[in-house]
């Protein structure tokens, strides 16, 4: 799991790369939450084109950048998601919380 | 559940998670012989990981325990495997099935015996509190005409 990101007049973009499961998501999460400290953003694009799997670990790492969004009181849109994790958003009725693109 | 098996293989782990990517590709690779679509392969590797993160998370909280799979082939083209575990057990298993029961926190989302169900044609859970869980899981696939 890698992952990469820019940011630009407040609008990040997060990308992921490689297997989002439970050993990924520990250290994820966390980079996450410094990330969105550090910059402040009022837009965060959380872009998985690069994701080969993803797991239900991941539903837990798009609803906490959504809540901590929420709590700088901006928003969070998912990107590019890959057919195999669309799959696995789809049956946790995500696209109810989180703006999927 | 009896059903003739013409292939099997088994294998047993450490519950670390950086066991979770070895054990669902491990699957995923017995899988191939059945000639799988992308998306079945997906679907099998999905529910995998959602078993086996659930005996390191659940089963084993703050130990390190044996998870054992045995994935076989049945016939007419059904996968079958079985995830175990001699962990915590689960109380009230009708309960935990349910969308969004997690006793997991933040960092779950109650959804993973929902994935396997949806992904998977059928799904046996058998747990005993304080003794373990045994997850049982088949999907047949599709047989499909290659080079034609
Ligand atoms: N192998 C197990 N041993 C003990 N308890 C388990 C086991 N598997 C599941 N459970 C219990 O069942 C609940 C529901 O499991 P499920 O996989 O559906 O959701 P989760 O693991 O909490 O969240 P998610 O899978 O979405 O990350 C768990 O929270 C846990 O209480
Ligand atoms: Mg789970």
């Amino acid at each position: 799991m890698e992952m990469t990101y820019r940011s630009e007049d407040r609008y990040l973009t997060i990308q992921l790369s490689g297997e989002l499961d439970h050993h990924a998501a520990k250290n994820l999460m966390d980079s996450i939450d410094r990330l969105l400290e550090q910059t402040l953003p009022v837009k965060t694009f959380l872009d998985l084109g690069e994701l080969s799997f993803m797991d239900s670990s991941g539903i837990a790492v798009v609803l906490r950048a959504k809540r901590r969004m929420e709590a700088l009181s901006g928003n969070l849109v998912v990107i590019n998601i890959p057919r195999q994790a669309a799959r696995v958003l789809e049956t946790a009725g995500l696209g109810r919380y989180v703006d999927l693109l | 559940m009896k059903a003739r098996s013409t292939n099997y293989i088994i294998f047993e782990f450490l519950s670390r998670s950086a066991n979770e990517g070895f054990a669902r590709g491990a699957v995923a690779c017995f899988a191939a012989q059945l000639d799988p679509t992308l998306e079945e392969l997906g679907d099998i590797k999905t529910a995998v990981s959602e078993a086996v993160t659930n005996a390191i998370v659940h089963a084993y909280p703050d130990t390190l325990g044996r998870i054992f799979i045995k994935a076989r082939v049945l016939e007419d083209n059904i996968l079958e495997i079985v995830v175990q575990d001699w962990g915590k057990g689960i109380p009230d298993v009708e309960q935990a099935r349910q969308p969004l029961y997690t006793t997991g926190g933040e960092e779950r989302s109650g959804m993973g015996f929902t994935i396997m169900e949806s992904f998977m044609d059928r799904l046996y859970v058998r747990s005993v509190p304080g003794k373990g869980t045994k997850v049982t899981m088949r999907r047949r696939i599709k047989p499909r005409r290659t080079g034609l």
